[in-house]
């Protein structure tokens, strides 16, 4: 199992928090999850035999939210 | 496809103007094919990223507040009510711009402290001075710092001396001079001065790196009201679509549906709680204030009960001489004897005479001849050709030297619970010096000011004997004190003090009282920069050691669950009104967006004012702290100060 924090840009709306939170509850390989509103930052713990990291970045962006960095 | 894309301030521009031409041609040339076509123009630039959110949330099987919105505009345009489309999609995208905007204002407290972070450090390594990243700093580093530049360590100051602003850590804005020996915190500013400082902690390890990563991870912990507002909503939204639905099947409006479906998403409410939150914790931040979450936040200002530690944190922590009794001699040669005397002596008493009496008269000349140290009592010693014995009691009756009428003054200061050193010769006592831990100036304000807040009791806990106890408790005016307490003792007194009276808070320094802290009801560090354990456990830490923090953090609080109530007020106000609005159609689907909008907006408006909390009060500390500080300062300190007290005069 691996934990990763990314940092997205601003987001600004709290459905905002529903969408990613849903699209990555919907995920496999996606243990848990938790969108921080006020930072602005996703944490995901996930497998890492299932899922690419790079994997998670894509799906996000894919629902328009750019991420910045990741640790 | 790429040389399309517009940026989002142009398209909302560009929407805007058409839709204000659009609606400028109804009004005047009517329903004309040209109007519909600016319209329908409107509608896609502003539509389209709606549109395309909504796709792309739909693929992992998401409805979103896009998707609604599509949904509604559609059904607009199939229906030909082409102004109301452009208004709704204008509206939407306008709004949620403007949003982030001042979105980011409620988080601007907190950006800003992250903006505090050393850029560059000046280290000395095989004597040349290189600038380097603060990353690349290793403990033990020899680091220069010149004036306006910001310390990029945790070290100990080797050489140099410097006026030192610490507002980064402690919210503090009045400098510290600092010199050879002291500590000094990354992330604080070089005012004046210059200091060459050796690297004892570095980048993740430094108090300004800790405290950034707390008040990060604080402001996304959610408060108890948080929680409850996101599984309302969690509800809320499929139950109005699901109104929608019901109304159109019903009533075959579709245009009433539609509209149910654009207010369906309780934005207000959803984002009222955590805008006040992270507004009032990054206030909290700007002012020394670290509070570790919502619910903290939430719980600190209902405090009923709010338990000290003494030692350190209503004292000074270290004995100071209170009274100065000489009998036939001058105060000044009876300190004079006792510091000679005790100049040898490691003892915390001793060091205390010494203190004083190097405050009072200097450097000490001359030196003591055949000291003799008698454990437990004293010591006797030989000056200009005189025995003297300086101790106690035991000492004086050792040596057969009359006590009179000191046993009386003895005693009456031991039931203050000061400790005294007798001092005398080899015929008579010469007067007697009383030491105490004593009350830290600004304890008694604060006692004050959390009676007047409202705090129904106030105790002392302290592993201290109970007369010094009990002096400290009436000298403070608090409601109980709880002596000789081992460490789970003060965690036993804690759970029947939270049984009696309702939520405890305990205050202390977080040095020898770190369970105390964690099982209280709120665990509060004082002077918390110093102290890694305190910041780790306590809930709220008070970086400087100004107990007034603690007021100013309590009525934060309450600043803060005010403003989250009357965001939560009027954002269901809101929802309700629009809901009966739209059922009784008297709201339409862009005035229901314009409303909606609106609501977010205010919410977000109202939370930003939590920023100013306190401007004022920090005016008149700062003033009062620079009048008293006024006659001890060097000329261009003092010019300085006078320049600030013009410009707060201002």
């Amino acid at each position: 199992m691996t934990t990763k924090t990314y940092q997205l840009e601003t987001v600004s709306c709290p459905s905002c928090i529903a969408k990613i939170e849903g699209m990555l509850k919907k995920t496999a390989g996606i243990e848990s999850s938790e969108v921080l509103f006020n930072s602005s930052r996703v944490k995901v713990a996930f497998d890492e035999a299932a899922l690419a990291s790079e994997d998670i970045k894509g799906r996000i962006a894919g629902l328009g939210f750019k991420v910045l960095s990741e640790k | 496809m790429k040389a399309f894309k517009m940026t989002k301030g142009l398209g909302i521009a560009a929407a805007g103007t058409l839709a204000a031409v659009s609606f400028l041609l109804m009004k005047t040339i009517g329903y004309e094919p040209v109007t519909v076509v600016v319209m329908l123009a409107a509608t896609v630039i502003a539509g389209t990223p709606i549109f395309m959110k909504a796709v792309g949330a739909l693929r992992y099987g998401i409805v979103g507040i896009d998707a609604l919105v599509t949904i509604a505009v559609g059904g607009a345009l199939v229906i030909g009510e082409y102004w109301e489309a452009a208004a709704v999609t204008f509206l939407f995208m306008f709004g949620d711009w403007l949003e982030a905007r001042t979105l980011e204002k409620t988080r601007s407290s907190i950006k800003s402290l992250l903006g505090l972070a050393p850029a560059t450090a000046r280290v000395r390594r095989g004597g040349a001075e290189l600038e380097i990243s603060p990353a690349f700093v290793v403990a033990g580093d020899i680091v220069v710092i010149r004036p306006g530049e910001r310390i990029p360590v945790d070290g100990t100051v080797l050489e140099g001396d410097a006026y030192v602003n610490q507002a980064a850590i402690t919210g503090e804005s009045l400098p510290v001079s600092r010199g050879p020996y002291e500590q000094v915190f990354s992330g604080t500013v070089i005012e004046s001065g210059y200091l060459v400082v050796r690297a004892d902690r570095v980048g993740e390890d430094t108090t300004f790196a800790r405290i950034l990563q707390l008040v990060e991870d604080a402001q996304d912990k959610k408060a108890k009201t948080q929680k409850f507002l996101e599984k309302f909503s969690r509800y809320y939204t499929p139950a109005v679509i699901i109104m929608a639905v019901l109304l159109y099947l019903l009533t075959r409006d579709l245009v009433s549906a539609l509209t149910l479906l654009v207010i369906a998403c309780p934005g207000a409410l959803v984002i009222s709680a955590p805008v006040s939150i992270v507004a009032g914790i990054g206030n909290g931040a700007g002012h020394g204030v670290l509070v570790k979450g919502g619910d903290i936040m939430e719980k600190l200002g209902a405090v009923r009960v709010i338990a000290f530690d003494k030692t350190g944190t209503l004292t000074e922590g270290r004995p100071a001489v209170v009274r100065v009794e000489a009998f036939g001699i001058a105060e000044e040669e009876l300190l004079l004897i006792a510091a000679i005397g005790e100049s040898y002596s490691e003892h915390p008493l001793a060091r205390a005479i010494i203190r004083e009496a190097t405050g009072r008269l200097g450097a000490l000349t001359e030196t003591a001849k055949n000291a003799q140290m008698l454990p437990g009592r004293g010591i006797r010693f030989m000056m200009s050709g005189k025995t003297y014995l300086v101790g106690n009691r035991t000492l004086f009756m050792e040596y057969s030297v009359p006590l009179g009428g000191t046993e009386t003054l003895l005693s009456l200061e031991e039931k203050k619970g000061r400790t005294a050193v007798l001092v005398g010769d080899a015929e008579r006592v010469l007067g007697l010096l009383s030491i105490a831990d004593v009350v830290r100036k600004d304890a008694k304000a604060l006692v004050a000011d959390l009676r007047r807040l409202g705090v129904r009791r106030l105790v002392m806990l302290t592993g201290d004997n109970e007369r010094a106890a009990a002096a400290i408790s009436a000298e403070l005016g608090l409601d109980g004190h709880y002596a000789e307490l081992l460490p789970e003792d003060k965690v036993r007194v804690l759970s029947e003090l939270q049984a009696n009276y309702g939520r405890t808070a305990m205050v202390g320094d977080g040095v020898n009282d770190a369970p105390a802290l964690a099982s209280a009801d709120l665990g509060i560090a004082v002077g918390g920069a110093g102290s890694d354990v305190a910041i780790e456990t306590a809930d709220v830490v008070l970086m400087s050691a100004e107990l007034g923090r603690l007021a100013y953090a309590i009525g934060l609080s309450r600043a803060t669950v005010a403003n989250m109530k009357q965001n939560i007020g009027f954002a269901l106000l809101v929802a309700g009104l629009l809901l009966a609005g739209v059922l009784v159609k008297t709201v339409n689907l862009s005035f229901g967006m314009l409303v909606h909008e609106a609501s977010v907006l205010l919410v977000i408006i109202n939370a930003v004012r939590l920023l100013g909390y306190g401007r004022k009060a920090d005016r008149e500390d700062r003033r009062r702290t620079l009048e008293l500080r006024l006659p001890k300062t060097d000329g261009t300190q003092l010019h300085r100060d006078r320049a600030d007290i013009q410009r707060l005069d201002a």
